[in-house]
């Protein structure tokens, strides 16, 4: 059973890659709910174009996503330097580019599963707060959040998934540095290119199909909670 | 408290033109479905902003679309009944009761939990969720619940629409209480002529859109059966005419309860009632026999003196008349044939026979 044992460098990948998908799916929730709730709730001018926008990372060749994100987050790129010269943020061959890279690719799906709870609620419930003396913003917290909750776990997980599998966007925008950037694909991929590394892939691939297993029964279990202790009528 | 509507709106084909006034304890907004009250009662509440109008309730202006105020319903403090509950699914009974608490200003917080959990009977459920409670249950829980956040107005929609006849009894007495002992002001959207006469204290008479008639529930309960031109159904069951009345005494020998009216007394055979209660009764135009002299060797128990005060042709032979009798309106249907043999017309003096009568939603509101 030794060839099971990750060697420290595949260790690196999977820590790595574990914690880029991590702040890739939280950070990018606020802006996920918000995204959702606009294109549920509100007709505006530009409305098909921000959907468009949300949605082209889906379509797009991953490849392209990257390289759009080298040139504009790069460090000569004009919102990547604006972000390093005001907060110090750096993007390009940072594991923080790779955490923006798996964000951009996973939003379309987050913002999907939760507009269609938001799309789910029973706008009434709402109306009753508000004659109960709630603002739209107190109305938000109290009625709609907690009853759109298992369609924001959903796309939590799905865009977790989507993050520990992104590998053109991110090898294209950081590279593929060791301890940096190179997440789980990017290790497999590399393993694959070096002679005799057939059983590190192999071992990685294991790794991710487990990860993957623990995120979907993780789903599993909080979406059954959720929805036991809402009894939806 | 006194509510002032007074509100132009359009919505797809429908429009609705409404003004009244009110300050009445429970105000109903009476009509047939289709008629305009869910739309009137969604503008007061602050749901529905009105193409144009003006909405007054207590000197306060929640709505005044020539000065461009529209207060959202948050900041109205109008509590709202709907006819499906609408408890929130995910809060227990007790968070759905002080939801609204959490928003009122401490100063005006006058609704005492305990209290209000005691009137409704709901004491057992409080740790429940909505979706474990029986239809009659969620409806006493959302009063409840517009109760506790202390409001200075609560509408009722159809509040007992999607309740069978059993949980309707169990909640009538609930809402007679909140008119009675809370002494909120209520206004109470229906269609159903029991529970107005039963709870209202004025009443809003809505068809088409329009305002046909508003003032004291027996005012304008008393020419609700109405039916102004043949064929413009307000009830399915034909016209009738309420008229209030005070029980005086009984024959018990008989089975017959003696009331008054102000246009005379009555013996009806109606359940027990202690003298002193006030009740309406339901006349129906079809029930009532018109004489041109008072008839002797009778059967029928109930003669009164009336006057003929309108005569309306009401198609296929038929002719309604509406009769003066005291202070109160009597409804008859005769035939063409009898207007013309006793020479039946405005202004002349005859006796109505009443065959049967029927005692709605007993008793009534004192005023």
């Amino acid at each position: 059973m030794d060839w099971l044992a990750l060697s420290p460098e595949e260790w690196t990948a999977v820590r790595l890659s574990v914690w880029v998908s991590t702040w890739a799916t939280f950070v990018s929730l606020p802006l996920g709910i918000a995204v959702a709730w606009l294109l549920a709730r509100r007709d505006f001018w530009g409305k098909s174009a921000l959907n468009g926008l949300v949605h082209l990372p889906l379509i797009l060749p991953p490849v392209v996503t990257g390289y759009l994100l080298l040139i504009t987050f790069g460090r000569r790129g004009p919102v990547g330097s604006l972000l390093e010269s005001c907060c110090g943020l750096v993007f390009s061959f940072r594991w923080t580019g790779a955490a923006l890279a798996c964000g951009v690719m996973a939003f379309p799906l987050m913002v999907r599963a939760i507009r269609l709870s938001i799309e789910a609620v029973d706008r009434r419930l709402e109306a009753a707060a508000g004659t109960l003396g709630a603002r739209p913003a107190w109305v938000f917290a109290t009625v709609t959040l907690p009853l759109i909750l298992p369609g924001v776990i959903a796309g939590m997980i799905l865009a977790f998934a989507k993050a520990m599998g992104e590998f053109g966007a991110t090898i294209t925008f950081v590279s593929n540095i060791p301890g940096e950037t190179q997440t789980l694909p990017s290790a497999i991929y590399t393993l694959t290119q070096v002679p005799g590394g057939e059983v590190g892939a192999m071992r990685l691939t294991l790794v991710s199909i487990a990860i993957a297993m623990l995120a979907l029964l993780a789903s599993e279990v909080l979406a059954r909670r959720v929805s036991r202790r809402l009894e939806l009528e | 408290m006194t509510l002032a509507v007074s509100v132009r709106h359009r919505q797809g084909a429908f429009l609705l033109e409404a003004e009244f006034r009110s300050s009445g304890r429970l105000t109903a907004l009476f009509g047939p479905s289709g008629s305009g009250k869910t739309t009137l009662v969604n503008v007061i509440g602050g749901l529905v902003r009105p193409m144009s109008g003006r909405v007054e309730a207590d000197g306060r202006v929640l709505v005044d679309t020539q000065a461009r105020v529209f207060l959202p319903p948050h900041r109205r403090r109008i509590g709202y009944v709907f006819q499906d509950a609408r408890l929130f699914p995910h809060l227990s009974v007790r968070q759905n009761l002080n939801y609204g608490r959490f928003f009122t200003p401490r100063g005006e917080r006058y609704a005492d939990f305990e209290g209000v959990v005691d009137m409704l009977g709901i004491g057992d459920l409080l740790e429940r969720r909505p979706a474990m409670l029986s239809g009659g249950e969620k409806q006493r829980v959302a009063i409840g619940r517009a109760l506790i956040a202390s409001p200075r107005l609560i509408l009722m929609d159809e509040p007992l629409a999607s309740l069978d006849e059993e949980r309707k009894a169990e909640i009538l007495p609930y809402i007679e209480r909140l008119r009675d002992e809370i002494r909120i002001p209520i206004v109470y959207v229906s269609h159903a002529l029991a529970e107005v006469s039963r709870l209202a204290t004025d009443v809003v008479h809505l068809a088409g859109g329009r305002v046909r008639k508003a003032g004291p529930a027996g005012e304008v309960l008393a020419t609700a059966g109405w039916q102004p031109k043949p064929g413009d159904a307000v009830f399915d069951d034909g016209p009738f005419s309420l008229v209030e009345m005070e029980v005086v005494g009984e024959e018990p020998e008989h089975g017959l309860a003696i009331l008054r009216s102000s246009g005379g007394e009555w013996r009806l055979s109606v359940p027990r009632l202690a003298v002193g209660t006030r009740v309406r009764v339901r006349i129906d135009a079809s029930d009532v026999i018109v004489a041109t002299e008072r008839p002797r060797g009778i059967s029928a128990l109930n003669v009164v003196a009336a006057r003929i005060d309108g005569i309306a042709d009401a198609g296929r032979g038929r002719f309604m008349l509406d009769l003066t009798c005291g202070s109160d309106h009597l409804l008859a249907s005769v035939t063409s044939r009898s207007v013309e043999l006793l020479d039946l017309r405005r202004g002349r003096e005859v006796f109505a026979i009443v065959k049967s009568v029927a005692v709605q939603g007993m008793p009534m509101a004192v005023r």
